[in-house]
């Protein structure tokens, strides 16, 4: 599918750009007329926008710091972790497939200690429950990236008597980028979520997780959704920038999945 | 640089590109035991040589390759490289590897996977740029430099991966079944190509391959190895005349080393001049 | 193939280097580097695909499994106690003869923010609350099995409708081009923001919570069987239609044993996302029982009695992994005799 033209590619979008404005309007019809709903129509919703906007930002813009803050805190510990496992096998032994059992554990159960350790009231605690669901994907993705490296690729370098150095940094790194990056997109999700979930445990009023449920027991519905619709934007907009750091950084790889497709 | 005369007269060599001397392989196997992968391994390449060494599956020529080019130790005999020990000779970048897959980096583009080793040796800038265009302009992917490898047919990844051995000007290329995974018209042009290469940068070449006519059309000596254990069993002078040709492949001689290496690989040696070479090389 | 069904769980298949190819590099991250669809344990030690791993081997894969998460289970508690060692309150038992002063003094290794293990076990015999019968332990598995209800169900159902949502998409290119990107979409949004809403929504009951279990497993279900589906050999397909097979055989008899593998792959993802969703669904705001609601009021009694929070934490990973292990043991139970998944 390269190089197709916009014509050829808006055809391709046609049918979901089609359910997504019949999604809408079905909606808005369906919802419509007098009396709260849960699920208001699309038009209350924006209206909800309008009304609450000041403190819908002011708790947008918390609940993205937390995320996006737990998002560096976790990506950072699990590239460290990983390169020091990569390293050496004996460690890598131990600890990778101790890092994949951490994906049976229901992780988000632990947001109420985070929220002790670090206080409730200090975003470091929310951050820390985002860092602790992103730390393990990038941990083990970057980890096989550092170390599934072809083995023509070390027998090459070695006819090349290169340094361990150079190894590392022409094969192992580039190699990991793409892992990396998947990762990466994976944790802006994950960030997100931590960092809600730490919020329905308590903490300050105006983050995205307690407007949502304050909102809900007060009945103010369409406020609640403004807030969800916001929790989301935020996730997306964020896994949107990873991917487009991604094509500025390993432009070759998307290149790549855009042939094998 | 261009030599009309290759190399065809084994001329005794002053010093040899690689001395093998008793070069014996073997690997633990699971059960305990171990498995002979190569025994008595005797064999001089002079400087310039094409030497293939073909096989059926399992005999160990790709193993003894990656011996010389000391990728794999061996667990006995001698391996010796422009006069020295093998593993001096991989520290002095005395080796240029093609192996059967191109083995290119999918971040790099053609220019860069050709730079590669020039990067890792530290060679200067200017130097670099020169010699990237000068061996992609010798594989004739001189138009190719910014395509990244998916973007290239299997036949010009191999080429990619020819220039970037040759692109640090190695004494000795090894080559591990480079051909092994092109269809047949392609691996007889790039066959051609090999032979123009070799002849414009006079380099030693080692050769590994399942192919006889590639064996033959290619080489100065033919080294017909059997299986379990790995050991020689006959060498072929190859004594076609060079610049050898796609005409070469419809010559009688031709027929008559690739019948004379067929018959060598089913354990049956045709001339007494070859049976005498074999046992000279076999010691 | 569309760029869903490249995110998919690919059973192992990224493990295998791309020599073959002749290329460095390239389509392992989006065949196996995604962690979340990729929780087989037993590749961390095994590097074989799952998929054309011998029936011995898959059992050999549960007992790796178990030993992966039972070494899990004792590194966390040698880090645990070690960091309580080095950081915590002072360690005093008489009775043993051994008193302890911690060289640091870290806030988070007290006892009040991180009891002791033993502290935490003993707990679980200790009543619920003062002038009650029942015990912390077995209130906890009450509620374990409440939560593994809720989770089981929706698993059940998301499944379902993940394995049919997948049958419809690889054979519509027009309902794949229409629903997937938004099968995708679903998964960027943080789930957990839409579950007080679901349990507002549908009654603070079962239902709730199975629907949210529902939507954490149906999404990595339809990817992996997507993939699965379409990985069939071409010869394989070729050959079924020079019997002119009708397009139910092809999937009944070529497609879905294809699929399987891949499916059993994203089933134990599925199986912690709906646990995790059931939890959620049970947290602040949410349905009144089962662990999430334990957490929710252990959190609220947290100085009183630290220990029944993390035993209440403890048990959720419990439960979570031994969902993981049932999943696994009826994979290897399934696949025993399928020497290869794919044919050829």
């Amino acid at each position: 599918m390269r190089g197709v033209g916009s014509a050829a590619r808006l055809r391709q979008y046609l049918p979901a750009i089609a359910v997504f404005l019949a999604a809408i309007v079905v909606w808005e019809i369906a919802t419509a007329g007098p009396g709260r709903r849960v699920l208001p129509p699309p038009s209350d919703i924006v209206g909800a926008f309008g009304e609450n906007a000041a403190q819908l930002r002011k708790s947008a813009l918390a609940t993205f710091y937390e995320s996006l803050g737990g998002l560096a805190i976790g990506t950072f510990l699990g590239v460290l972790v990983a390169l020091v496992t990569s390293r050496w096998a004996s460690v890598r032994g131990v600890l990778l497939p101790v890092a994949i059992a951490s994906s049976a554990i229901p992780i988000v159960a632990i947001a109420p200690i985070m929220n002790n350790w670090f206080g409730v009231l200090n975003p470091l605690s929310k951050m820390g429950m985002a860092a602790l669901l992103v730390f393990f994907p990038v941990m083990i993705n970057v980890t096989r990236g550092l170390v599934e490296v072809s083995p023509a690729a070390t027998e090459l370098m070695r006819s090349y008597a290169s340094s361990d150095a150079q190894i590392l940094f022409k094969v192992r790194v580039p190699n990991m980028l793409p892992f990396f990056f998947t990762a990466l997109k994976v944790g802006t999700t994950l960030a997100f979520i931590g960092a809600i979930v730490g919020e329905f445990f308590g903490g300050t009023s105006d983050v995205l997780g307690r407007i949502v449920l304050q909102s809900l027991s007060g009945g103010r519905f369409d406020t609640a959704w403004a807030g969800i619709f916001l929790g989301a934007a935020g996730a997306i907009v964020s896994y949107l920038a990873v991917s487009l750091a991604e094509r500025l950084v390993i432009p070759w790889y998307s290149s790549l999945v855009a042939q094998e497709r | 640089m261009t030599t009309s005369q290759g190399p065809t007269e084994p001329q005794p060599p002053v010093s040899a590109a690689v001395r093998l001397a008793g070069v014996e392989k073997s690997f633990p196997v699971r059960d305990g035991t171990t498995t002979v992968a190569l025994s008595g391994i005797d064999l001089d390449v002079a400087p310039r040589e094409f030497v293939s060494l073909i096989g059926p599956s399992g005999c160990g020529k790709s193993t003894l390759l990656r011996i010389v080019g000391d990728l794999i130790q061996p667990s006995g005999g001698t391996v010796q490289v422009n006069g020295k020990p093998a593993h001096q000779a991989r520290l002095d970048r005395d080796y240029g590897m093609v192996f059967q897959a191109p083995v290119l980096f999918d971040w790099r583009t053609v220019e860069a996977n050709v730079r590669l080793p020039l990067e890792v040796m530290r060679f200067s800038r200017a130097e670099r740029d020169r010699r990237v265009r000068e061996m992609l302009d010798l594989v004739e992917l001189g138009g190719f430099l910014s395509h990244y490898p998916h973007q290239l047919s299997g036949g010009m990844q191999q080429r990619v991966a020819i220039a970037r051995a040759l692109a640090f000007q190695p004494a000795l290329l090894l080559m591990d079944e480079p051909f092994g995974a092109l269809d047949e018209m392609t691996r007889e042009r790039l066959n051609a190509e090999v032979l123009r290469i070799w002849a414009q940068t006079r380099t030693t070449v080692i050769f590994v391959t399942h192919s006889i006519p590639e064996a033959v059309f290619l080489s100065t000596r033919v080294v017909v190895m059997s299986a379990r254990p790995g050991r020689i069993t006959n060498v072929v002078d190859i004594d076609l005349p060079q610049p050898r040709t796609e005409q070469t492949r419809e010559t009688e001689r031709y027929f008559e080393l690739v019948t004379e290496v067929r018959e060598s690989l089913r354990g049956r040696i045709t001339s007494s001049a070859a049976r005498a070479r074999a046992e000279g090389a076999i010691g | 193939m569309s760029d869903v069904a490249r995110t998919g769980p690919p059973p192992g298949e990224g493990e295998t280097p791309p020599t073959g190819e002749g290329r460095v590099g390239g389509r392992d991250p989006i065949a196996s580097a995604e962690p979340l669809a990729e929780a087989d344990l037993t590749l961390a030690t095994a590097p074989e695909p799952s998929g054309e791993r011998p029936a011995s081997g898959r059992w050999r894969g549960l007992v790796r499994a178990v030993v992966a998460l039972t070494l899990f289970l004792v590194l966390a508690a040698l880090v645990w106690e070690g960091f309580k060692f080095l950081a915590g309150d002072p360690w005093r038992y008489p009775e043993i003869g051994f008193v302890h002063h911690p060289p640091f003094r870290i806030l988070q290794a007290t006892d009040r923010q991180l009891p002791h293990l033993w502290d935490i076990a003993s707990a679980l015999a200790q009543p619920v609350q003062r002038n009650q019968q029942e015990t912390l332990g077995g209130f906890l598995v009450g509620a374990a099995l409440y939560t593994w209800q809720e989770a089981l169900i929706g698993f059940a159902v998301g499944a379902v409708i993940g394995l049919v949502l997948a049958s419809l998409f690889v054979h519509s290119r027009l309902l794949e081009r229409a629903f997937v990107p938004y099968v995708i979409a679903s998964q960027t949004i943080p789930i957990v923001a839409l579950a007080p809403i679901i349990v507002v929504g549908f009654g603070r009951g079962l239902i709730a919570v199975v629907i949210i279990a529902t939507y954490l497993t149906f999404f990595p279900v339809t990817i992996a069987a997507m993939r699965g589906l379409s990985s069939s050999d071409p010869r394989a397909l070729e050959l079924m239609r020079s019997y002119a097979a009708s397009k139910w055989q092809v999937y009944r008899k070529v497609r879905l044993p294809a699929s399987v593998p891949y499916v059993f792959t994203a089933l134990k993802v599925a199986a912690t996302g709906s646990i995790v969703g059931a939890i959620i669904g049970e947290g602040p705001g949410g349905v009144p029982a089962g662990l999430g609601r334990a957490i929710d009021n252990f959190n609220q009694q947290y100085i009183s009695g630290p220990e029944k929070l993390w035993a209440t934490i403890l048990v959720s990973a419990l439960l979570g992994i031994a969902f993981y292990l049932i999943v696994q043991a009826a994979e290897a139970l399934i696949l025993r005799r399928r020497r290869t998944a794919r044919p050829g």
